[in-house]
């Protein structure tokens, strides 16, 4: 940490806000450790650090200000939206500024016969959606913190959420970008149209975790709002049967908006915290919500009771109106946050696994959990496999730490020897650098580093993060010695 | 089903050490389309064709594997006998269409508004690099943000960053029913017709425009299908399905003539091109092609107006630039990152522009 820091990060510091001060307002550059502290980490508590300065700017000129004089003196840049990021992708470097976008938060425009909406970056999520409701339209990604997450954050995460087996991540309803490079150079990747001439950089863009440049205007797609949406929640005396029954769903042929489980650990939470109306008793809880038109979610809905029924379901309940939905969804959405309350702490892993493995994941999970002592809550996009283990711990018991990132690690390791990956809409920020190589072999590795050296040559976009850097031998860091005890932002 | 990665490799190995080039040859559906023509004489040819074959498929994950030369047809039959489907409507082209060129080229049917492109439902592509380096991104799972999405970086860039040797796609369930119905108006009202039905939560599939008519398709639950063309009212097309095949084939009178085809892909609002004689609609409004011999420059300019794009699609000069000019900084960008995956230059050179 900062509270002792060598003098030359000191003369860096007034090198760098001097230059800034020539075009930012003074209220624009935090310097001091107490205002910067909340900027010290996003989502993931666990790691935390303090930058050289934090810069807020307040349109794209000065973006592009700040970057020509960080480009010039070859100081780091991270990028930050809302802070609500979960692997530590928005941690400040020590020696570097911190980018804060969330004063660039104004919808631009929206288009509603084209179906768009033009949005600077720290726009939050669900504003676009409610901005676009007046049209009948919204913006489909929603993760679970769309409340409060920015659309700039989700594009450089490339978010998912709980509609994305049928309505697609991020990087499916985006347009085009605005970005800026790392030397300050404006770039428009994607068009007004569905593809783009050339090289499809905007697929390359969403998801690059803040590596590759700097988004500062973002279009999105806009879909008609559905004219129904119907939830079921069914309890399963085990979780095998659950998983047998997300199965049956996806092979007869119906695509749910919505897929979601819960294990026994996390219903009960849910339902002391928020009291939603699950099955207390079931082993496991599945979600499915259908919509379209009408006659489309009534034909869904009886035939998806149908297959639960056949599946084993020991509970049975359909939405009855949108209080009775919304209501429903409350205990799902509020499970990070009930789950929170069983423990001091809790660490949130991301893995994607085949639907077919999931009775086998989750059984393992409870093997390893108990071996180490540890329990686990777990949360799981069923319908498109991606699983949200959470590991309860005390992060003032440093041997606690070291448990729940031990089996944290695990758990991704055996997603990916599963067939899946280390994250499904995360990101691998700082967290996960450690479990690349568990996915990726060294030559995948070092393609992934020359694209980034394409676009960063000098590696001063959010260093340290994404990838493992092999080729400069650079050391990225295991949980660092100083823990925070406060509680993630809402997930 | 037939493995050849390891005689590709080698390949690509040899012409590193040699530094020539090579030309990546699928099933030759779409020669003459979509990029420039090669210079054949300093080009080798690396094919394809005969590394085939079904690597993974199990329906309830909607993911299929395949070997980059598999026809396109042959997965196509495999998922209909699944009652699923690819949902982006790629042309087959008489069977000779392979899944790799499908990829490379993005080549994605009327259905694409709505259910997704090509590049959409790529989750992982295995591919050799210009180091002659097998590499793996992405993978078999729906969701996966591990590391840069090279895959989807893959979709349109004609081969220009390697060969690509196997492919994972997102299907989908078939949909049960299909009506087209189909209006008289003009290009200008179908556009605007079009963009306001998109605009609504209706089972909207196709949505095109040519000589005088506008064509809609509804496809998803019988239920809702029939419900809404009962609301939408319109003429019942009765041979529909062969319709939009001949669209996705390119197969319709419209494609058929020998005149250059320029293809336009703009905001789905964007007014019409002055002239419709030459013109069929497509996409909701969003893929516009036009035929003849015209004025490039001024097509351009139509194009940048409204934030689209134009290309030289098939027909005309394939020896001069086919698709839309790029700003220097996109150029430079283009050419950083052909240098990061293909540093020799090695594979098709001048396929996308003349300059990478």
């Amino acid at each position: 940490m900062n509270t002792q820091t060598l003098p030359a990060t000191e003369t860096l510091r007034t090198t760098v806000r001097q230059r800034l001060e020539e075009f930012l307002p003074a209220q624009a550059i935090i310097a001091d450790e107490e205002s910067q502290r909340p900027f010290e980490c996003d989502g993931l508590t666990l790691y935390a650090e303090l930058p050289l300065l934090v810069a807020s700017p307040a349109n794209q000129l000065q973006v592009q200000q700040v970057l020509e004089v960080c480009h010039e003196l070859s100081v780091p840049i991270v990028a930050r939206g809302s802070g609500t990021g979960l692997c530590a992708g928005a941690m400040p470097h020590p020696e570097g500024v911190l980018l804060n976008l969330s004063k660039m938060n104004k919808i631009l425009e929206i288009d509603p016969l084209a179906r768009t909406a033009r949005v600077q970056p720290g726009v939050t999520n669900l504003a676009i959606s409610q901005a676009a409701q007046q049209y009948g339209l919204y913006y489909a990604p929603d993760p679970s913190s769309q409340i409060a997450c920015s659309i700039g954050g989700n594009v450089a995460e490339n978010s998912g959420g709980v509609h994305c087996l049928k309505y697609g991540l991020t990087v499916h309803n985006i347009l085009s970008l605005q970005l800026l490079t790392v030397e300050g150079k404006a770039l428009t990747v994607g068009s007004s149209g569905l593809d783009c001439p050339g090289l499809d950089l905007l697929a390359l863009m969403v998801g690059s975790e803040g590596l590759l440049a700097v988004v500062t205007e973002i279009t999105v797609k806009l879909l008609p709002t559905p004219e129904v949406a119907q939830l079921i929640v069914a309890g399963f005396a085990s979780v095998e049967q659950a998983g047998n029954a997300v199965s049956q769903v996806v092979g007869a042929g119906i695509i749910p908006a919505g897929l979601e489980m819960m294990d026994a650990l996390a219903v009960q939470a849910a339902e002391d915290f928020v009291n939603a109306g699950y099955p207390r008793d079931a082993a496991a809880v599945l979600l499915c919500e259908v919509d379209g038109t009408l006659q489309e979610v009534d034909a869904h809905i009886a035939r998806v009771s149908q297959l639960f029924t056949e599946a084993g379901a020991t509970s049975l309940r359909v939405s009855r109106d949108e209080a009775d939905r919304e209501l429903l969804w409350k205990g799902r959405k509020n499970a990070f946050p009930a789950v929170g309350r069983l423990a001091p702490d809790y660490y949130c892993m991301d893995g994607t696994i085949p639907r077919g493995q999931i009775a086998f994941v989750l059984n393992e999970i409870s093997r390893m959990a108990a071996e180490c002592g540890l329990r686990v809550a777990n949360v799981f996009h069923a319908g498109d496999g991606n699983l949200h283990p959470l590991i309860l711990f005390d992060a003032s018991v440093p041997e606690d730490i070291h448990k729940a990132e031990a089996l944290g690690g695990k758990i991704l390791e055996l997603s990916v020897q599963v067939g899946g990956c280390i994250t499904g809409e995360h990101g691998v920020g700082l967290e996960k650098l450690r479990q690349m190589p568990s996915q990726f072999s060294e030559q995948e590795l070092l393609q992934l580093e020359e694209i980034k050296a394409a676009f960063d040559p000098g590696l001063t976009l959010n260093p340290g993060k994404g990838i493992p850097i092999l080729k400069r031998c650079q050391e990225y860091r295991a949980l660092p010695a100083r823990h925070n005890h406060h509680r993630g932002q809402d997930l | 089903m037939t493995d050849r990665n390891d005689e590709l490799v080698a390949a690509v190995a040899l012409a590193v050490e040699q530094n020539t080039a090579l030309a990546i040859c699928g099933g030759n559906s779409k020669a003459h389309m979509l990029g420039r023509d090669l210079d054949d004489e300093t080009v080798g040819e690396l094919h394809l064709s005969t590394h085939t074959g079904i690597v993974d498929y199990h329906p309830t994950e909607l993911v299929i594997t395949a070997r980059a030369g598999t026809p396109l047809r042959d997965i196509k039959h495999l998922l209909a006998k699944e009652g699923q489907m690819l949902a982006f409507e790629p042309p087959d082209f008489d069977g000779r269409a392979t899944l790799g060129g499908t990829l490379a080229c993005n080549m994605s049917g009327p259905a694409r508004p709505w259910q997704g492109s090509c590049r959409d439902m790529v989750l992982g592509v295995q591919l050799i690099n210009g180091r002659a380096e097998l590499l793996n991104f992405g993978g078999q799972v729906m969701k996966n943000v591990a590391g840069y999405d090279v895959s989807r970086l893959q979709a349109g860039a004609l081969g220009t960053l390697g060969v690509l040797t196997q492919v994972s796609l997102k299907v989908l369930p078939m949909l049960e029913r299909h009506i087209t119905l189909s209006y008289e108006m003009n290009a200008t009202a179908a556009i605007e017709l079009m963009n306001r039905r998109s605009a609504i939560a209706k089972p909207l599939s196709g949505a095109c425009w040519t000589n005088g008519l506008l064509y809609l398709r509804l496809s998803g639950d019988n239920s809702a299908v029939t419900h809404t063309a009962r609301q939408w009212g319109g003429d019942e097309v009765a041979r529909g399905t062969e319709f939009w095949r001949s669209l996705r084939e390119f197969t319709h009178p419209f494609f058929t003539t020998p005149e250059p085809l320029w293809r336009f892909s703009l905001c789905p609002t964007a007014p019409t091109h002055q002239s419709t004689k030459n013109l069929f609609i497509d996409w909701g409004g969003a893929q516009r092609w036009l035929r003849g011999t015209v004025d490039r420059a001024a097509l351009e300019n139509e194009a940048e107006q409204v934030g689209g794009h134009v290309s030289l699609f098939r027909g005309g000069d394939r020896s001069q630039e086919v698709k839309h000019p790029l700003s220097p900084v996109h150029r430079e960008f283009h050419q950083r990152l052909k240098h990061a995956f293909d540093p020799q230059g090695i594979f098709n050179p001048g396929r996308l522009y003349s300059w990478m």
